[in-house]
């Protein structure tokens, strides 16, 4: 007797099994120059020219990134890898931590189809959004123990709090960063 | 008024043996080497035994002159080069000399990072306001 029982009925045609894959999905690698604790230089989006640390790479291959807020208004973000300058400062990134962060973090509120059609109903009035009392929490907490790294370097605060443009005859291409 | 008129002997770098040169191009561009022999009126010998400029012809179009020279024999060795240029300080000469500062101060500059160029910047406007706040005063 067979341990299995035999199926009702068999398919009329042979499906084509599938291939295996072969591929798994890691994180991307990111060039030598992005170590977690370097000082970036932000090349797009709102917040671009501005030096904010990189404190470690998510899962879906951006970069976390702060400021500090407290020094020039950057908060914990993510950013792409490819617009980015990586400078040869670092910053030990020592009591800093960043275990809690993590692609679902940043992720927005999905609205039910109900909370949206009112959210378009009283579209006149659109309410200015709160930042979460939570993440401001986190990024208090994550600039305290970053400033105090930051504040060892003479210097350094000042760096990050100034943003970066080119000047007259600087070829981005010869500069050192 | 007189009318007798001085005559002054010219002041020029000569390009003459024992005329130090800066090498302009090519794998030894940057380098200081002796001129040991001319060999017409645009290439002349070079030999820089101390500063390891390999002694080859060179045209005189990829070479500056510097106003430092030496007593050298035409057409001597590359070890005579090398005891006469130690003889005469040349390389000492030479890195006191403001053109060769300036140089320096050059490479330095265009190898500094990002935040040291930030240094740089607050250093200079100290030093900005330092001197308009002295100039102020007197």
């Amino acid at each position: 007797m067979s341990a299995q029982k035999a199926p009702k009925w068999y398919p009329s045609e042979d499906v084509p099994a599938q291939k295996q894959t072969r591929k798994t999905n890691r994180t991307q690698k990111l060039r030598a120059s992005l170590v977690p604790g370097t000082v970036l230089i932000l090349l797009a989006g709102r917040f671009r020219g501005k030096r904010v640390v990189y404190l470690k790479q998510l899962e879906d291959n951006t970069l976390l990134v702060t400021g500090p807020f407290k020094a020039n208004g950057v908060p914990l973000r993510r950013v792409n890898a490819r617009y980015v300058i990586a400078t040869s400062t670092k910053v030990s990134l020592d009591d800093v931590n960043v275990e809690k962060f993590n692609v679902e973090y940043f992720a927005r509120e999905k609205l039910t189809r109900k909370q949206k059609a009112e959210a378009n109903f009283f579209s006149e009035q659109q309410e200015k959004k709160e930042v979460k009392a939570e993440r401001v929490e986190d990024q208090k907490v994550v600039d305290k123990a970053l400033l105090a790294q930051i504040k060892k370097t003479p210097l350094l605060k000042q760096y990050l709090a100034a943003s970066f443009s080119l000047k007259n005859g600087e070829k981005p291409h010869l500069l050192k960063f | 008024m007189s009318t007798d008129s001085s005559v002054k002997a010219s002041n020029w770098r000569l390009v003459e043996v024992g005329r130090v040169v800066l090498v302009k191009k090519g794998p030894s561009s940057g380098k200081l080497a002796a001129i040991v022999e001319i060999i017409d009126n645009k290439r002349v010998l070079i030999d820089g035994p101390e500063t390891g400029v390999p002694r080859q012809a060179f045209s005189l179009g990829h070479v500056v002159l510097t106003p430092l020279t030496f007593d050298l024999p035409r057409g001597s060795r590359t070890s005579t080069v090398s005891k006469k240029w130690i003889a005469s300080n040349v390389t000492e000469k030479w890195t006191s000399s403001s053109w060769a500062k300036k140089i320096a101060q050059l490479e330095r500059r265009s190898a500094l990072t990002d935040f040291e160029r930030f240094q740089v910047m607050v250093l200079r406007k100290q030093k900005r306001y330092a001197v308009k706040k002295a100039i102020a005063k007197a």
